[in-house]
């Protein structure tokens, strides 16, 4: 098995190559202000669902903050619930 | 025993007090000395029940999102405060019943959202700072060409 994905990775370097890291943990940010929706809308794709963790390789601690900020954004009518071309 | 009903109200008030924040969204209908008013009624409850306030922000006509109560926009004001958390059911209740008001949030703050909302007052968050350097370098920008030009 590990061979086999060595082989695949081998083929696509680039994928090796760029390592998805996480932003907050990176740049020490220990607080997501809710408020701040330009900030939020990089993390929820074009009908405004929040985009998982495997796209944006945010923690999984700060994944959890991130999903409480955009809720409450979305309770405030900040962010959309369901929307059509967000970006 | 009076020592230990004299004691228990100063622990409880102690322990309570936490740092708040609410947003409040009030209706496009009122007009701005009616919103003015509303928030001064709600600024006078949170300090008459022993809060003190830190903070506030009025983002006024912001348009909303998604409709609420078939309207598009809505007056938004922040309070950022200090206050027992038995104080924060009052207030609900008086939101609940206040038909001035769409929508409300309350939001605990714990260390680090209270360090990051007096960075932003402060303008030292690293995207303000970024900003700031971005608009002083244009400004250099064109006096320079004001010069050139001259």
């Amino acid at each position: 098995m590990s061979k086999d994905s060595n082989f695949i990775f081998n083929q696509t370097p680039q994928v090796l190559q760029q390592k998805k890291y996480c932003r907050f943990k990176k740049h020490g940010i220990k607080y997501i202000d809710y408020k701040d929706k330009d900030f939020l809308l990089k993390f929820v794709n074009e009908q405004g669902r929040i985009l998982p963790r495997r796209i944006t390789g945010t923690s999984l601690k700060y994944q959890r903050k991130m999903s409480e900020a955009i809720k409450r954004a979305r309770h405030l009518a900040l962010l959309p619930f369901v929307a059509d071309g967000l970006k | 025993m009076d020592k230990v009903l004299s004691l228990q109200p100063q622990n409880t008030i102690s322990m309570n007090t936490k740092t708040y924040e609410t947003v409040i969204i009030l209706t496009p209908v009122l007009s701005e000395q009616q919103m003015q008013e509303a928030v001064a009624g709600y600024r006078g409850l949170i300090t008459d029940n022993g809060g003190e306030i830190v903070h506030e922000e009025n983002w006024g006509l912001t348009k909303l999102a998604y409709p609420i109560d078939k309207k598009g926009t809505g007056f938004y004001h922040l309070f950022e405060y200090k206050a027992d958390s038995q104080f924060i059911k009052t207030m609900e209740i008086a939101f609940r019943r206040d038909e001035r008001l769409m929508r409300y949030l309350t939001v605990k703050l714990d260390k680090w959202a209270i360090e990051f909302n007096q960075k932003k007052r402060n303008g030292e968050l690293h995207g303000q700072k970024m900003q700031a350097a971005a608009k002083a370098a244009a400004k250099k920008k064109v006096e320079l060409e004001d010069e050139d030009d001259e």
